[in-house]
């Protein structure tokens, strides 16, 4: 076995007093667990600290986008607003996020795996101790045949309780899983297909449903989607499709730093943005998730809290690299990175976004050194356009696929005019096909030798990049191309290849670090895309919203939150 | 008279089918991936490819058309592929609410239309006609999604009189609250349409031959009235059945707008999530709803007058 070297002295406040007693934990951590504290650029608005005795109670009424209740089986839908609302709060998994701290990227760290290590010998294979003493909802034990019974309901398609529609949901958000295996009852072994380090940044996707609440409820996922049974901070008191869920306090949790505080969460679905901030004008929601941009001002002038936090998402334009695209000339790639004004897109967007310097949020601990710096220089840009063969009266012409809306977009359209504007002015001209937001995203899968792509040179598709498979293997590894995944420009590029390999097998946590950010480095230098912003996420709730503190994450607690009235 | 009531609900058998072929043929023509509600968009292709074969999506269209037709016929709408439920409980739990508020909304349109259409034929010309006809046309005009955000804006935000989304749960009379705003915002166009329906029939009627011979007769403005109604009611009952129809197929917008629950809201959430199976089971009720109500007012039709069953 590797050794078990590192504490967690790095973590989180909270996380780190209750870990500290006597948890040895794992290798093979991401490099954003691993990261030292760093002074955040960009430290949250958030409601006011109240002092813990005085805490607890009420309730609070979300209005979340989605358009239905996120399934609620332990395998959520509706994107990661339901992992957020009906995965993290019904239940947990062997490895989350400590959303506790608002000024560095969310740090991995251990729920219901205490700790693990990997196999010296084969690097495939991990074993997992399991926390013991937890329960479900139903007072079942949590052990190893629970999480073996789990993986099976996702994976193993002749497993009596194998659901596809569960499955549908992690699988792809798991791909290095192989097999499971019990050791004893508190201890599994978890192979993957490769030897790679990022199982670990997969397992938050991956939740606990009881087995025995299961087979109580006569074997059927559907009865289970109704009265679900977890081992999470929140149960699930009440459900009506589209209407509400209602979530009432786990009163056995066992992590005594994440009791829900207030008395009872009601999440209702509202997909239409001014339907939501008029929700909360007229007080039937307490809180709601992305209000429209335009209305922002309008709430903070009412009195209403907005929280805004950068977290892993950019807002690129991920670029072609086929024979006939000009984006394969760095020089070029690199030039209209230089040309993009980002101050004016942050007034653009009322200072609602983090000005994008790499894939990477500019303080996240892999971010590294790049020796190219993204940033706004147009006499830079006409000289490697220059360099390039190209100018103002000799322009490069592309044409980008871009949508007029879209979940993650922020402002899609408005933004791609204003950088329509800014690239012509040291020559690049830029045409836009504007698609509908399901077939641009139906697309990105296709690649951009597909039909449906028109010709075009690039795609404007925003994602998270919480970990080095969502940030970057998925687009820029040669053997992400499609059909196998996101790499949709078929980019290419053998020193990010071996950097990706070398990553996948660096288990030691310092040595992971050292990759990704060297990875990074080489990435943004080489720019494959065009880094524009990240988004920050905003929120608004009424001021008796206590307790709330927005992490640098997709993901949010809400076990903290209740209402002061 | 039979078989007049059986030839018509022969001649629906064909609108019905052409209903399907059309409804299906347009889900499955519609950009984008008939599974991304349940796949990730980074899921490896052969997961992707195991998901399609489940839903037994990778069969030829007709294949799958006449699956789907074999077993609707018998009442079984399939499984949404979002939630997992039954398309058929789905759709009832919609329909529920959606009947609720069609109900509310024709009964405040139909009252105000006929109403005020009546008014503006009787005082043709006069300032109260112009006026009647002036709110006709805001009420035909107006888009009714924005009619409802402005109502919101002044019942909920501003007075906090009534909420302003969702259906409600407790008491009748707090349901009823949450029925007001989107009751009063879908009655506009019925009651544009109807205001302006019976406002040219009934002028049309006034004007008519038969009219001025009972005028002739002696006969009282109340009798008169009596058979300019009977002699309107065949167009104006026309007219009404299918703005009903187009009530009870609820209104996208306005359902959304107040996230009411009922048939547009959960077809708006149906397109947005690629739910084929919901989405066809919506389309093929809403439609069927429609042709029934059809027939319904066809037979009305005939009661009042007896031209109509003769051609």
């Amino acid at each position: 076995m590797l050794p078990v070297s590192r504490t967690w002295a790095a973590i989180g406040r909270r996380r780190f007093i209750k870990f500290a007693s006597g948890i040895g934990v794992g290798v093979a951590l991401s490099v954003t667990t691993l990261s030292a504290c760093q002074p955040g650029t960009d430290v949250a608005d958030t409601p006011g600290d109240v002092p813990a005795e005085d805490a607890g109670g009420g309730t609070v009424r979300i209005g979340m986008t989605a358009s239905d209740i996120p399934l609620t089986g332990g395998a959520p839908n509706s994107g990661f607003e339901g992992v957020r609302f009906t995965g993290m709060t019904i239940y947990d998994a062997l490895v989350t996020w400590d959303l506790s701290v608002e000024d560095e990227p969310a740090p991995l760290v251990p729920q219901l795996a205490t700790d693990w290590s990997v196999d010296e010998d084969d690097p495939r294979v991990w074993t997992f101790n399991l926390r013991q003493g937890v329960t479900f909802h139903d007072g079942s034990d949590f052990n190893a045949d629970a999480v073996i019974f789990n993986f099976e309901k996702i994976f193993d398609e002749d497993a009596p309780h194998y659901d596809a529609r569960q499955s549908a949901q992690v699988v792809a958000r798991l791909p290095a899983y192989e097999s499971i295996r019990k050791v004893d009852d508190y201890t599994v072994e978890i192979t993957t297909q490769e030897p790679t380090s990022l199982l670990i940044n997969q397992l938050p996707f991956m939740f606990f449903s009881s087995p025995a609440h299961y087979e109580a409820l006569g074997e059927d996922w559907s009865a289970f989607e109704e009265d679900p049974s977890g081992t999470g901070p929140f149960m699930l008191d009440e459900l009506v499709p589209r209407e509400r869920a209602v979530l009432v306090p786990n009163p056995n949790y066992w992590d005594e730093n994440r009791m829900a505080q207030a008395d009872r969460i009601e999440l209702i679905p509202i997909p239409e943005g001014t339907t939501r901030s008029n929700a909360l004008l007229a007080g039937e929601v307490d809180w709601i998730e992305a209000p429209p941009a335009d209305t922002l001002a309008m709430l903070e002038g009412r009195g209403f809290t907005i929280t805004s936090n950068g977290y892993p998402h950019l807002w690129p334009w991920q670029f072609s690299f086929l024979d006939d695209s000009p984006w394969t000339d760095k020089r070029i790639r690199q030039a209209a990175n230089l040309a993009v004004n980002r101050d004016e897109i942050e007034a653009l967007l009322g200072g609602n976004m983090v000005q994008a310097k790499g894939i990477l949020l500019p303080d996240d601990p892999a971010f590294g050194d790049p020796e190219f710096e993204v940033r706004y220089d147009p006499d830079a840009a006409l000289e490697l356009l220059e360099e390039a063969g190209y100018g103002p009266d000799n322009p490069v012409e592309v044409t980008m696929l871009i949508s007029a809306s879209g979940s993650g977009q922020m402002q899609p359209l408005p933004m791609n005019e204003l950088i329509q504007q800014q690239l012509a002015a040291v020559g690049i001209d830029v045409n836009y096909e504007v698609l509908v937001w399901e077939t641009l995203f139906d697309n990105w899968r296709q690649g951009a030798d597909s039909p449906d792509s028109r010709g075009a040179h690039g795609t404007n598709i925003t994602f998270a990049t919480h970990d080095p498979f969502a940030a970057m293997v998925r687009f820029i590894y040669s053997e992400s191309a499609p059909p196998n995944s996101l790499n949709w420009g078929y980019y290419s590029n053998p020193e990010v290849d071996a950097l990706i390999e070398e990553l996948q097998l660096a288990f030691d946590p310092e040595e992971n670090l050292a990759v990704y950010q060297r990875l990074h480095e080489t990435l943004v230098e080489d720019a494959p895309f065009l880094f524009v912003a990240h988004d920050v996420g905003p929120r608004a709730m009424r001021s008796e919203v206590q307790g709330f503190v927005q992490a640098k994450s997709w993901f949010q607690d809400i076990t903290p939150v209740w209402m002061s009235n | 008279m039979f078989l007049y009531i059986c030839r018509r609900i022969v001649y629906t058998i064909p609108i019905a089918l052409a209903v399907a072929v059309v409804c299906f043929s347009l889900v499955h023509l519609a950009p984008g991936d008939p599974l991304s509600a349940v796949i990730p968009a980074d899921a490896p292709a052969e997961v992707v490819e195991r998901i399609i074969q489940a839903y037994g999506m990778d069969r030829p269209l007709p294949v799958q058309f006449f699956a789907w037709l074999g077993r609707a016929v018998q009442g079984d709408l399939g499984f949404s592929v979002a939630t997992g439920r039954p398309v058929t409980q789905e759709i009832g739990r919609a329909l529920g609410y959606t009947f609720v508020l069609s109900l509310a909304a024709a009964a405040i349109g139909f009252l105000f239309g006929i109403l005020f259409g009546t008014l503006a034929a009787f005082f043709q010309g006069r300032w109260s006609d112009k006026l009647v006809t002036g709110i006709a046309l805001f009420g035909v005009s107006v888009p009714h999604y924005w009619l409802g955000l402005l109502l919101v804006i002044i019942f909920s935000v501003q007075l906090d009189w009534l909420p302003s989304l969702g259906g409600g749960s407790g008491s009748w009379i707090n349901r009823a609250r949450y029925l007001v705003l989107p009751a009063i915002t879908m009655s506009f166009i019925p009651m544009g349409i109807v205001t302006r329906t019976v406002r040219s029939t009934v002028a049309d009627l006034l004007g008519s031959e038969f009219v001025t011979s009972l005028r002739a007769r002696g006969l009282g403005s109340s009798r008169i009235a009596n058979h300019v109604a009977k002699n309107a009611a065949p167009t104006v009952l026309a007219v009404m059945g299918l703005q009903f129809g187009y009530l009870l197929g609820g209104s996208i917008l306005v359902e959304t707008v107040f996230s009411w629950p009922g048939t547009g809201y959960l077809l708006n959430t149906a397109i947005f999530q690629r739910d084929i199976p919901l989405l066809q089971g919506i389309i093929l009720t809403l439609s069927m709803f429609f042709v029934a109500l059809n027939l319904l007012v066809d037979l009305l039709q005939t009661l009042f007058d007896p031209r109509v069953r003769r051609n």
